[in-house]
């Protein structure tokens, strides 16, 4: 098993490495690092820091000098707050990845639950129902539905009742004011967890379903069945155990569109993750941050996809992972 | 038709079958309905909406709907109802040129990699590889700020981006054909790589392009309006659905919350008729589902 995860990690590397220059080499050509000091008078300022950052030397040794520096933990400073950029990417991934867990096991709990049980009760009202709610979710443009997912749940209650606060949060993962409590994160979570999740939940569910659907009408199922195994055993411990692994590959699948709806969940919640971070330095055009946070998210990425390659060998027995 | 008896026999059959296919799939007829609804009235503002494009009414102010101005007005006094319509004319066109031209960069890179394999499948795999590890929707980002938001950039980056996806298909499905007897029967007789591809496989990729086509449009109507919101996409003064909704993002909680719903609206229903067509092609398209077309539903 350990042997199979550092293969794979090996073969990701030259994906990561070529992913990363050639970002590396797009954002470079795209964005100036001395946009900040082109209106300064003093002419020495731009060949100094040109000077300084190498930026006059080749493409290729550019990489190579901040690959180095991003491997020794030297991330630079960010051109638009002046910081440092290792305390911001820190500090942001801490947010993203508490939205990203919640984020993910909800997706997960909820897909399966609703794909098993339209797919036990196949063409009845609560399938048909799910069914056209998917399509729904498939169609909906994220940002919009945490948009009115704000109106309806939280704004809307909040009027009706002259609450003096909302049920549900919609700005932030906390309330700056108080002590983190249990309450006060769930409170704040539920809306952008929803958000971040509609699609995949959708799309998950439909291939829970199907793949259900495939593994209840195999004929370990009937044969359990016959020997008068419970219901609702054969379904927990024959059908679902089976249908588990498609449905992990096609969760590995998704992890960059679960990375990529953090931008549209943190806009709309206005979170300070990586989503956010990411859009603001894109609008600043600041080179410091986009680059180690491409790199980053490549690396989440990977590991996602690995996590999934696991975890498919040890829920289906008959994978090998060697 | 009085020539209809000349043509050779094979023609006549399959196209009744398609339309027949098709038109049993009640939710794919409804979803073309609808889409000729919408691209007719979108398309056609100018005759259709009730009001002028840039008609204002300061005095008149933001009004809820109402039966002179059905969705309702802005903060100018204008039209909610024009706006959309006008709107969906950008909208609708991203959307279909994203998904053309996408369909057909991936066509032509996944059919010529899966056909002649080697080294030129290995780089491809690699390069789709390279795309599965940013999120599309950073990269998009990143490449729009680089090259302006005009609707042609969108366009170019959109389908340079999105291309990947039917490229994979296209590319599974002309490995399973290159194998196939009749292209050993075309490659016997002479015919070069090119006449083989064009001539023999494309044909028989028509049914998967029809759909992935569909599809496309769909993504694209959503990724469109997503990076509008996000502040990359089409710029005012031009208006997109995408933008729209980016605009009335701050009414939220305020008594002008109504013009938030409208766009989606539009957005919602476009893209569940494009996807219901595309499901209604695919089940009529579909070669495996010979007899009756089973109720597959959803995106597998």
């Amino acid at each position: 098993m350990v042997r199979f995860a550092l293969r794979r990690l090996l073969y990701s590397l030259p994906v990561l490495l070529i992913g990363s220059f050639l970002l590396f080499w797009a954002v470079r050509t795209v964005f100036d690092p001395l946009l900040k000091l082109r209106q300064v008078r003093d002419p020495g300022v731009i060949a100094r820091e040109t000077e300084r950052l190498g930026l006059d030397q080749g493409i290729l040794t550019q990489y190579w000098r901040w690959l180095s520096g991003f491997l020794t933990g030297d991330w630079g400073v960010s051109s638009r707050t002046s910081g440092d950029v290792r305390p911001m990417i820190q500090s942001a991934l801490t947010v993203t990845l508490e939205l990203l867990v919640w984020g993910l096991i909800f997706a997960t709990l909820a897909a399966v639950l609703i794909g098993v049980w339209s797919a036990v009760r196949q063409y009845s009202f609560s399938d048909h129902a799910l069914t056209g709610l998917s399509y729904l979710g498939l169609a909906l443009p994220a940002f919009w539905f945490g948009l009115v997912l704000i109106q309806v749940l939280a704004v809307w209650p909040q009027q009706l009742f002259g609450w003096s606060e909302p049920p549900f949060f919609f700005v932030g993962l906390s309330s700056p004011d108080q002590d983190p409590s249990f309450v006060d994160t769930a409170r704040h979570m539920v809306l952008p967890v929803l958000t971040l999740t509609v699609g995949l939940v959708a799309t998950w569910s439909r291939f829970t379903r199907s793949s259900m659907l495939d593994s209840l009408s195999s004929d370990y199922v009937r044969t359990a069945r016959a020997k008068g195994v419970p219901r609702h055993r054969v379904v927990v411990h024959h059908a679902l155990r089976n249908a588990w692994g498609p449905l992990i590959t096609v969760i590995a699948i998704d992890a960059a569109l679960l990375i990529g709806g953090l931008l549209v969940t943190e806009q709309v919640f206005s979170i300070p993750g990586m989503g956010r971070l990411f859009l603001e330095s894109l609008l600043a055009g600041d080179v410091f941050v986009l680059l180690p946070w491409m790199l980053i998210t490549g690396i989440a990425v990977i590991v996602l996809n690995l996590m999934a390659d696991i975890a498919y060998g040890v829920l289906d027995p008959r994978v090998r992972v060697t | 038709m009085t020539t209809a008896s000349t043509q050779p026999t094979v023609v006549q059959k399959k196209r009744p079958r398609f339309w027949t296919r098709f038109s049993r799939h009640r939710l794919a007829v409804l979803g073309a309905g609808i889409l000729a609804i919408l691209a007719i009235s979108c398309y056609g503002a100018a005759f259709i909406a009730p009001y002028d494009q840039d008609e204002q009414n300061l005095l008149l102010g933001p009004t809820p709907p109402s039966w002179d101005h059905l969705l309702g007005t802005d903060e100018l006094g204008r039209d909610y109802l024009t706006e959309i319509l006008y709107a969906g004319q950008v909208s609708l066109s991203l959307a279909i040129g994203v998904a053309l031209m996408a369909t057909a960069i991936g066509v032509f890179i996944g059919a010529v990699a899966g056909y002649r394999g080697g080294w030129l499948d290995d780089l491809f795999m690699r390069v789709t590889d390279l795309f599965l590890v940013v999120p599309a929707i950073a990269l998009l980002a990143l490449a729009l700020q680089g090259l302006g938001h005009n609707p042609l950039s969108i366009v170019l980056v959109l389908s340079l981006i999105g291309w990947t996806y039917i490229a994979r298909v296209v590319r599974g499905q002309v490995l399973s054909l290159r194998e196939r007897e009749f292209i050993d029967a075309a490659r016997v007789i002479g015919a070069k790589d090119r006449q083989v591809l064009v001539r023999h496989i494309l044909p028989n990729l028509g049914g998967l392009i029809a759909v992935n086509v569909a599809l496309a449009v769909a993504g694209a109507i959503i990724i469109e309006s997503t990076l509008s919101f996000l502040g990359f996409g089409v710029q005012p003064p031009q208006t997109s659905w995408g933008n729209m909704l980016s605009q009335a993002s701050g009414l939220i909680g305020t008594s002008k919350v109504y013009l938030l719903y409208f766009p989606g609206l539009f957005i919602l229903i476009t893209v569940l008729a494009v996807n219901f067509v595309g499901d209604g092609l695919r089940d009529a398209l579909d070669p495996r589902s010979t007899s009756q077309p089973t109720p597959r539903r959803g995106r597998s």
